[in-house]
Order: structure tokens, then C-alpha cells, then sequence
């Protein structure tokens, strides 16, 4: 049965209540929290993925010094070229919010700058991690070599598939701006992209230190 | 006030607040010091005479760079703390399982190369 929507009068027993504005406009229908469900959504996967990372974190920890024979962290690891790799992300995600705040501003052309320079620099990061891989392939240390090698690349590994997640996203946010359908009013989008791409920020922030810096 | 009138600004505040995110120059400004930080730990890593208290060091260091980027870039320092407790809900459990195998798997002893 179909229902027509009917006003409803809220009497408050005050005087006659004055014409109220329209508000701005918003950019989520009223929610039971208040908040875009959308928003509330790409926080609540985020933290499911910390669990995730997490417990891959863990894995590597708790096997990082059982390897029965090498290649071992030690020999394997090349700090300065990973920290490149450190700061071409972190840049990033500079670039990353550097977008939102133009897009916020209305200033799109400066937005596809910004994601199309965080979406290079995250394949920048990409190319450094598969030139990392094909060499410590070369020196022996494979997926099934040791528990070093299986808790390394399963851990990188599965960041480096975010990140190119991340990329992908990026591009078609772009794409979606250069066809006229992302202006200000759906800066949220971008936000919300910029969440996920911090997000795989942190946790290389994570990585490079748990991962590279700690000594054995 | 009417509950209209209440609604209203209820909405309208909220917007205020999710819109309230720092500028491009803060942007920066953090991203320098998230830069500054890096360097640091690189210099560290590479220092012999900090070998005793290298992994606290590093850990406090990079505790500072992830919260400087939730808080600043990731808006929660600004946003609603809904968004902080649902995700400082999944980092506290993260936590737990880093804090739960390493007890766990310490306590047996594990074939060791020869």
C-alpha cells in the first residue's frame, strides 16, 4: 500500500516558531548517529583491517627469528632503498590531502593534481616494492624458502595489493572528475578515499619499523 | 525551541564540525615533521651507540608518525569520536593479538638454526 507523506505539525505549547532557514546543504540524509553511514563504514572496515594487518604483524614477529636456515632479515634487508620507498608513501599522503583540501575549496582542476600525483607516487612505491621482491628472489629467499620468507611476503605482500587497491581507486576518482560528475558537494568520496589511503600509510608506517628497523 | 528548530541546528552543527578539517599549510606543516621523524629513525638505525634502547626509541618514534597521521590526515583529531572509538576499537584488538601470540609462541621453545 502506498503511503503520502503527511507534515507534521510539532506543537511545543511557545509561540508561533519563526521561518527557519534551510540548512546547508547536506551531504548525507539524517542518520541515527548523525554521521554518513558511508564515513562510519569505511571506519568500521578499517579497523577490521588492523585486525587483519594485525595479526599478519604478529605472524612475522613471533617467526621472525626461527628460520631454520637463510636468507635472514639481516643479509636480506637494504634500509636505505626501503626508506625511499618510506618517504615516496608518506609523501603521498600529503599529496592525498592536499586533494581533499582543494576539493573542499571547489578547486578541481588542483584536486586531479593532487590524486593523480598521490596515485604515481603509490605506483612509484609499487615499482620500488616488485624491484625488492625480484631481488631478494634472486638471492634466494622465496614464498616457501623459510618462515622468514612466508611471513615477509605474505605480510608486503598483502600490503602492496592495498595499495595497488588504492591506485585503482584513486584513478577512477579522477576519471569520475575529468566526465564533470565529482565537484564539491562530493568532496565525502574523496574523504573517504583519503581514509583508506592513510590507512595503508600507518600501517606501512608500521611495517618499516617492526619489519626493517628492529634488529633482529 | 521546536524540535524542528532543534533538528535543524543539530544537522547544521554537525556540518559545522565534519568541515572544520585543518588547512593545506597545517597539512604541510605535519607532513614536514612526519618527514623529520623518518629521518630520525633512519639516523638511529644506523647509530651504534643508541643500540640499547634502539627498539623503544623506534617504537615511540613511530607511535608519533601513526598518530600524527590519524589525527591530522585521517581528520580524527577533528571528526566525531564515534569514528575514534570504532577505530580505536579495532587497534586495541590488533593489539591484543600482536600482545597474545608473542606471549603465546614465547613460551615454547622453537627448533633453533644449527
Amino acid at each position: 500500500m502506498a503511503h503520502t507523506a503527511v507534515p507534521v505539525v510539532v506543537e511545543t505549547g511557545a509561540a508561533p516558531p519563526a521561518p527557519v532557514e534551510a540548512p546547508l546543504v547536506l551531504e548525507h540524509p539524517h542518520t541515527s548517529t548523525g554521521q554518513d553511514n558511508r564515513k562510519l563504514l569505511m571506519w568500521a572496515f578499517l579497523a577490521s583491517d588492523c585486525m587483519f594487518f594485525g595479526t599478519l604483524i604478529a605472524t612475522y614477529l613471533v617467526y621472525k627469528n626461527r628460520s631454520l636456515d637463510g636468507p635472514l632479515p639481516r643479509e636480506t634487508f637494504d634500509v636505505p632503498y626501503t626508506s625511499v620507498s618510506a618517504f615516496v608513501l608518506l609523501f603521498s599522503s600529503l599529496t592525498m590531502v592536499l586533494a581533499l583540501a582543494a576539493i573542499q575549496r571547489g578547486d578541481e582542476r588542483r584536486m586531479r593534481v593532487w590524486l593523480t600525483t598521490t596515485g604515481l607516487l603509490g605506483c612509484v612505491f609499487l615499482g620500488g616494492q616488485f624491484y625488492e621482491f625480484t631481488t631478494f628472489y634472486r638471492d634466494g629467499l622465496t614464498l616457501s624458502r623459510n618462515l622468514f620468507g612466508s611471513t615477509f611476503f605474505t605480510l608486503t605482500g598483502f600490503h602492496g595489493t592495498h595499495v595497488f587497491i588504492g591506485v585503482f581507486w584513486l584513478m577512477s576518482l579522477v576519471a569520475h572528475s575529468l566526465r564533470g560528475r565529482l565537484h564539491q558537494e562530493h568532496s565525502l568520496l574523496v574523504e573517504i578515499a583519503g581514509l583508506y589511503w592513510h590507512f595503508v600509510d600507518i600501517v606501512w608506517i608500521l611495517i618499516f619499523t617492526l619489519v626493517y628497523l628492529i634488529p633482529d | 525551541m521546536s524540535t524542528t528548530e532543534h533538528h535543524l541546528e543539530h544537522e547544521a552543527g554537525e556540518h559545522e564540525l565534519e568541515h572544520a578539517h585543518p588547512g593545506a599549510k597545517t597539512y604541510v606543516i605535519i607532513g614536514l615533521i612526519l618527514a623529520v621523524i623518518t629521518l630520525a629513525e633512519v639516523f638511529f638505525y644506523t647509530q651504534e651507540s643508541v643500540r640499547g634502547i634502539l627498539v623503544p626509541l623506534l617504537l615511540v618514534l613511530s607511535a608519533s608518525k601513526f598518530v600524527l597521521v590519524v589525527g591530522f590526515y585521517m581528520h580524527l583529531r577533528f571528526d566525531h569520536p564515534l569514528f575514534t572509538g570504532v577505530f580505536g576499537f579495532g587497534l586495541m584488538v590488533a593489539g591484543s593479538i600482536i600482545t597474545a601470540l608473542m606471549f603465546l609462541f614465547g613460551q615454547y621453545p622453537f627448533p633453533h638454526r644449527g
